[in-house]
């Protein structure tokens, strides 16, 4: 066994890793390169045996491999006892985890386990005279702290599309050395009992481009509800055309799509797709917000994006002043000869 | 049951907050409960109703950072506490759950610990997952539904929401969950309620009632900053007609090389 000072839990769900895992062993390799030796994944489950190959593609040499039926589904006791074990064994300096959702959750158990302290959600990372420093976003990054601790080993999350995926490297080999789970099904006080997959569609905090619609979608008074509904139904039924013009144009862009805070407190869209504060916090390189004003709740979920693109008919709403392109006007107007453009320039 | 609901004070999710002379302020924002924390004291009252039992809202900060507490009064929780003590104040994520968790222990038989998913100022979402393991108690974090729960048998199902969709647990009580936005519409306080709530006296536990030493902070915040100013330059793309614009916006997008 190999004693590499950084570690990488890989986030997997059945068999898929989350793209945030092989940024983590990206940064994993720059944090290595200052410290010595190389990077130590962890990958935990059923089946998974492509992904511990593929953490050594991407650039671990080394992976601690636990393949066993009570990792099959995931709870976050065997998970965390198991990393616990581990860095008692053999503790490194680092151990960084993807902020997803069961990263951020295993992390914050595993502290507890071996006394230390985490550094969560992180968006970039430092070593200044041999101290790691972290910055991270708080207040829905309305502000930004920069973080240290000298317990170890030392836990770090990391936000996702915030540091550099490496290209994998299918030649690449390394070690994977099998362990075994630290609890037995017995010892486990929890059990999955199902799970229904979303509906199909792009993640939020993967995605490279997202549209999103605010309440201006449901502003098209020329369409005219089918009979018998209610004012709120109309409503909801306007929403629904002007998000299907909104998700017209996220297909063609292979983009997921958003939401903001009124259009879901309406209604008129799930909870899962709303950004900003009290939703998803995202960072894609494309972002095209449509009938979205932009609430200070809402910027603060979205304003690192890359290129932010807005259509309001409202010219001082304060979507404009964080975007790189406006246009003012309806977005029943724009967005199909939009979506028809962008399909042709790409080809689809 | 006894259920206890964690909250905490935070400044309004609409307040300016920014760095000025190396301090975070909000200015004059209201300070108000945390809003995932409305969705926690939703769940607890509505589990509470449906099995009987009282719903006690436990907070930390300084005595006087009372506003969730009596949010969560006014609401319909039957108690509330507050861990306050000077060795608390500049304190980490788990030295924060260590003092919660001491005062969970010192009270009676607790069934059932809801937070919520995570606090808009720390932002940090991991406290209920630490309570929990302080505790030796299941963390079923990011619940969306209690579609299940026996006192009797001492059980718990609820769903709860993951990147891929949406995860059926069952768990034993005592047990530990966090609730986000999903789980439904918080109820607003009643007339009565805050009548209540504004009378309330809040016993304040420090650390020797807790029976803990001080729990020393290992995570430092070592410089607060304003991000970086967005540098960017509106560009409004105009048109005679709805298609002139957006084949121009297309062109625009197109070369900023990000599809």
């Amino acid at each position: 066994m190999m004693t590499n000072k950084v570690w990488v839990f890989v986030d997997q769900f059945k068999g898929e890793a989350l793209p945030a895992s092989w940024e983590a062993i990206g940064e994993g390799l720059n944090l290595a390169g200052t410290m010595g030796g190389g990077v130590t994944a962890l990958v935990f489950g059923k089946d998974a045996e492509s992904v511990a190959q593929n953490a050594l593609h991407y650039g671990a040499d080394e992976v601690f491999f636990a393949d066993d039926e009570t990792l099959a589904d995931y709870r976050a006791e065997p998970y965390v006892s198991l990393v616990s074990k581990l860095a008692k064994e053999n503790p490194p300096e680092v151990i960084l985890f993807p902020t997803t959702t069961r990263g951020r959750e295993i992390a914050a158990m595993t502290a507890v386990d071996i006394e230390s302290g985490v550094l969560v959600d992180v968006v970039a990372l430092d070593v200044e005279d041999g101290k790691i420093v972290a910055t991270r976003p708080v207040y829905a990054g309305k502000i930004l702290t920069k973080v240290t601790c000298d317990a170890r080993p030392l836990i770090i999350t990391l936000r996702g599309r915030a540091f550099t995926k490496p290209e994998p490297d299918e030649t690449r080999t390394g070690v994977v050395t099998k362990v075994n789970p630290a609890l037995s099904s017995d010892d486990i006080a929890t059990q999955v009992i199902e799970y229904t997959q979303a509906e199909g569609g792009v993640s939020l905090t993967d995605a490279s481009v997202i549209v999103s619609g605010g309440r201006g979608v449901a502003n098209n008074p020329s369409l005219t509800p089918p009979d018998g509904m209610d004012e709120k139904e109309a409503e909801i039924w306007r929403a629904q055309q002007g998000f299907k013009l909104v998700g017209d144009l996220a297909g063609v862009l292979g983009a997921a799509l958003g939401a903001s805070r009124a259009a879901v407190d309406a209604d008129y869209i799930p909870y899962e797709h709303q950004v900003g504060q009290t939703g998803k916090v995202v960072s894609p390189d494309l972002y095209i917000a449509c009938g979205i004003s932009g609430a200070i709740q809402h910027l603060a979920g979205m304003r690192t994006s890359k290129v932010i693109v807005a259509i309001n008919k409202d010219p001082e709403a304060p979507i404009f002043t964080l975007a790189r392109f406006g246009v003012v006007g309806d977005l029943y107007d724009i967005l199909p000869p939009l979506t028809e453009a962008l399909r042709q320039r790409l080809g689809k | 049951m006894n259920i206890v609901v964690c909250v905490k004070q935070v400044p309004d999710s609409a307040a300016k907050v920014v760095v000025e002379e190396g301090h975070i302020t909000w200015g004059d924002a209201p300070l108000v409960i945390n809003p995932w924390d409305e969705y926690a004291v939703e769940a607890a009252l509505q589990k509470a109703k449906e099995h009987g039992g009282k719903v006690t809202a436990l907070g930390l900060g300084k005595e006087e950072e009372t506003e969730a507490l009596k949010h969560a009064l006014a609401m319909g929780c039957n108690e509330a506490i507050m861990i306050s003590d000077p060795a608390l104040v500049r304190i980490d994520n788990l030295a924060a759950a260590k003092a919660i968790a001491a005062a969970i222990r010192k009270m009676d038989e607790v069934d059932l610990v809801v937070f919520g998913k995570q606090a808009i100022d720390s932002d940090t979402g991991m406290m209920a997952a630490q309570v929990a393991r302080l505790l030796g108690l299941p963390a079923l974090t990011l619940v969306s539904a209690i579609p299940a729960l026996d006192p009797d048998s001492k059980t718990i199902r609820v769903v709860r929401s993951i990147e891929e969709g949406k995860q059926v647990v069952e768990g034993k009580l005592p047990a530990v969950i966090s609730v986000g936005k999903d789980y439904g519409e918080p109820r607003y306080p009643s007339f009565m309620g805050i009548r209540k709530a504004a009378r309330a006296t809040i016993p304040v536990w420090g650390l020797e009632d807790l029976g803990i030493e001080a729990p020393s902070p290992v995570v430092l915040w070592s410089e607060v900053m304003n991000p970086p100013v967005r540098d960017v330059t509106t560009e409004i793309i105009e048109g005679e007609t709805p298609k002139e614009i957006a084949e121009k916006l297309a062109d625009k997008i197109m070369a900023e090389k990000v599809i």
